[in-house]
C-alpha cells in the first residue's frame, strides 16, 4: 500500500509537469491545428538557461534563499522560451499557414533538431548537474516511519503546476483576450470580421506556450537534477501522448491527460519489475529455480521500461479513442 | 437617394476585380452606397456577390480596382482593421462561433471597443430587439436554430456600433418567419441610420426593402437603380423573380 501510494505522490509529481508541457501542445494546435513538435525544445531551453543562472548565482555566492535562486532562474528562462515560441511561430509557422498539413509538420520536426544542435553548442553536449541549491526535505504522508513520504520539491511542483494551470483557465475563459483565442480557433476569418487580429492572437498563443514550457523546464530540471540537451525530445513526446490522450485541442484534457500519463507512467514503473517477476514460474525451468533460490531476481521487464508506458498510452488512445478523453469529435487532420 | 449632408458615398466600389486562381469571379464592377443608404445586390448562385464582399473586407485578395470608404482607400487592408473604421459584416452562413456562449459572441463583435458600460447597454439592445437570445445566453451558441444564429450574428455585427452593415445572404436557408424577422431587423437597422448593403437570392424581398439595386451576372453589374424601378422591370421579373417562392 506503502509502494503504491508512493508511485501516486510521484506520478502526480511528473503528470504535473507533463501537464504544463501538454497545454502548449494543445493550445497551438487548438488554435492552428499544428503539432509543434520543437515544443519539446522549448522546454528544454528553458530547463538551459535556468540552469545557467542557478548556476551563476551559486557561483557568486549571492546572499538568497535557496527559493529565490531558483525563481531567479525561472524568471531568466520565461522571457527567453517566450522570445523562442514567438520566433518559431514568426519565421517559421506563420510562412506556411496556408500551406499543406505535411509542412508545417516536418518543419516543426527540423525546428526542434535546430533548437538541440543550438542548445548543445550553447551548453554542450554534456549532461549538466543542476546545483541542489533547495535542500530536499523529506514528509510521511501517513503513520508509518517507513511509508510513502513527499518531499518539498514535489510539493513545490505539484502547488506550481495547479496555480499555472488555474491561471490559464482564468485567462482563457474569462478575459477578452481568451474568447479571442477561442474564437480565433473557431474561425479564423470570422475572427478577423470581428476586428481580431489573428497573427497577434497566434503569436501570443506560441507566447503562453513557451512560458508554461520554460517553468516546466526549470521543473524537470530541479526534480531530476540534470539537464540534458536532448531532454526535451523524451519529454516532449510524453507530454504530446498526454495531450493526446485527454484530446489535443482541448485544455482540460491536456490537464488530466498529463497527470494520468504521470501516474500510469509512476505505477507502472514501481510494478512493471513485480509483475514480469520470472521467479514466480520458477517450477516451470530447473535453471531459473536454481538462480531464484539464490536469491536473484530475475525480472523480464524493470523499471528502466519506465518510458514505455507513455506511448503504449498513446498506442491504446489512438486506437481505441483517437479523439481521447474529452475531445468531442475525431479530427480529420493531421 | 443619398440620405446625409455629405454627397461622396460611404462607400464605393470602382472596377473592382476578384479572381480564385486564374478565374476572375468578379469582372470590374462598379458599385456606391450613399450614407444612409440601404442598397442590394441582387443575382443567381454563383454569380458572384459573396466573392465581391469577400473582396471589399479582405478575406480573399483583389486583383484590380479600387475600394473607397469613407473616402479612404482600403483596397487590400486586412480585415481586423475595417471594423474599427465602422464596417462590420455577417458573412454567409452565420459565422456563429459555435463553442463560444451567446454572451461571448456578443462580446466580440465588440471587440474593438473599451467603452464597457456601452458594450454591456448594446448587449441589453440586442437583447431587446432578439429576446430569444437573452434567454439563452449562457448557452454556446451551436446549440441554436439557424434562425436564431442568424439574430446573433446580426446582433454581434451590431455590437461594433458599425457605419456600414454588409449582409451577406441573411435569408439562406430559414423557414419563411424567420426570414420575415430578419427583414424586419434589417429596415430597423437601416432606420436607424445604419449604412447597408445587403446581398441577396431573394431578389424580391431584396428589393421591397432596399432603396436601390444593383443586378450581377457571372461577375458583373448588368442593371442598376431605384429599387422600386428594378422590381418592375421586365428583365428582372423574368431572371429573378419568376424563380421566388411565394414568399410570406
Amino acid at each position: 500500500m506503502d509502494i503504491f501510494l508512493q508511485q501516486i505522490i510521484n506520478g502526480l509529481t511528473l503528470g504535473s509537469v507533463y501537464a504544463i508541457v501538454a497545454l502548449g501542445y494543445t493550445m497551438v494546435y487548438g488554435i492552428i491545428q499544428l503539432i509543434n513538435f520543437a515544443h519539446g525544445e522549448v522546454v528544454m531551453i528553458g530547463a538551459m538557461v535556468a540552469y545557467s543562472v542557478i548556476v551563476a548565482l551559486v557561483g557568486a555566492g549571492a546572499p538568497l534563499p535557496p527559493l529565490a535562486i531558483v525563481l531567479c532562474g525561472a524568471l531568466a528562462a520565461i522571457p527567453v522560451c517566450m522570445a523562442v515560441g514567438f520566433t518559431l511561430e514568426r519565421v517559421a509557422y506563420r510562412p506556411l499557414r496556408r500551406a499543406p498539413r505535411l509542412a508545417p509538420l516536418i518543419t516543426a520536426i527540423g525546428l526542434s533538431i535546430i533548437l538541440q544542435h543550438l542548445a548543445m553548442i550553447v551548453w554542450s553536449r554534456n549532461p549538466l548537474p543542476y546545483p541542489q541549491v533547495i535542500q530536499s526535505v523529506s514528509y510521511h504522508v501517513t503513520g508509518n516511519p517507513n511509508g510513502a513520504t513527499i518531499t518539498n520539491v514535489q510539493i513545490a511542483i505539484i502547488c506550481m503546476s495547479v496555480l499555472l494551470m488555474a491561471g490559464l483557465t482564468t485567462l482563457v475563459y474569462r478575459t477578452k483576450l481568451g474568447i479571442a483565442m477561442r474564437a480565433t480557433a473557431q474561425n479564423q476569418q470570422v475572427a478577423g470580421l470581428m476586428g481580431i487580429d489573428i497573427n497577434k492572437v497566434i503569436a501570443l498563443t506560441f507566447v503562453i506556450a513557451g512560458g508554461l514550457g520554460s517553468v516546466a523546464g526549470v521543473m524537470v530540471g530541479t526534480y531530476y537534477g540534470i539537464a540534458h540537451y536532448q531532454m526535451g525530445f523524451l519529454l516532449g513526446l510524453k507530454a504530446f501522448s498526454a495531450a493526446v490522450l485527454g484530446g489535443i485541442g482541448n485544455l482540460a484534457g491536456a490537464m488530466l491527460g498529463g497527470l494520468l500519463l504521470g501516474i500510469i507512467e509512476a505505477l507502472g514503473a514501481g510494478y512493471v519489475g513485480d509483475i514480469t517477476d520470472l521467479c514466480r514460474f520458477a517450477s516451470w525451468s530447473d535453471a531459473l529455480a536454481a538462480r531464484c533460490a539464490s536469491g536473484e531476481h530475475v525480472v523480464l521487464f524493470g523499471s528502466n521500461y519506465q518510458d514505455v508506458f507513455a506511448f503504449i498510452v498513446l498506442i491504446v488512445v489512438l486506437v481505441f479513442r483517437p479523439s481521447g478523453l474529452l475531445g468531442e469529435r475525431v479530427s480529420d487532420r493531421a | 437617394m443619398t440620405a446625409g449632408a455629405d454627397a461622396t458615398p460611404l462607400l464605393a466600389l470602382e472596377g473592382l476585380s476578384v479572381a480564385y486562381g486564374g478565374i476572375r469571379a468578379v469582372k470590374g464592377i462598379d458599385l456606391t452606397v450613399g450614407r444612409g443608404e440601404l442598397v442590394c445586390l441582387i443575382g443567381a448562385n454563383g454569380a458572384g456577390k459573396t466573392t465581391t464582399l469577400k473582396g471589399i473586407t479582405g478575406l480573399q485578395p483583389v486583383s484590380g480596382g479600387r475600394i473607397r470608404y469613407d473616402g479612404a482607400d482600403i483596397t487590400g487592408r486586412p480585415s481586423f482593421e475595417l471594423v474599427r473604421r465602422g464596417l462590420a459584416m455577417v458573412p454567409e452562413g452565420r459565422g456563429v462561433f459555435g463553442g463560444l456562449t451567446i454572451e461571448e459572441n456578443l462580446t466580440m463583435g465588440a471587440y474593438t471597443r473599451r467603452d464597457r458600460a456601452g458594450i454591456a447597454a448594446d448587449v441589453e439592445r440586442v437583447f431587446a430587439l432578439f429576446p430569444r437570445l437573452k434567454e439563452r445566453r449562457r448557452q454556446t451558441a451551436g446549440t441554436l436554430s439557424g434562425g436564431e444564429q442568424q439574430m446573433l450574428a446580426m446582433g454581434r455585427a451590431l455590437m461594433s456600433r458599425p457605419r456600414l452593415l454588409l449582409l451577406d445572404e441573411p435569408s439562406m436557408g430559414l423557414a419563411p418567419l424567420m426570414v420575415q424577422k430578419v427583414f424586419e431587423t434589417v429596415l430597423r437597422v437601416s432606420g436607424e441610420g445604419v449604412t447597408i448593403l445587403l446581398i441577396e437570392q431573394n431578389a424580391k424581398l431584396a428589393l421591397e426593402v432596399a432603396h436601390r439595386g444593383y443586378v450581377m451576372e457571372s461577375g458583373a453589374i448588368t442593371l442598376a437603380g431605384d429599387a422600386r424601378q428594378l422590381l418592375n422591370d421586365p428583365a428582372v421579373r423574368a431572371a429573378y423573380l419568376g424563380e421566388v417562392r411565394a414568399t410570406p
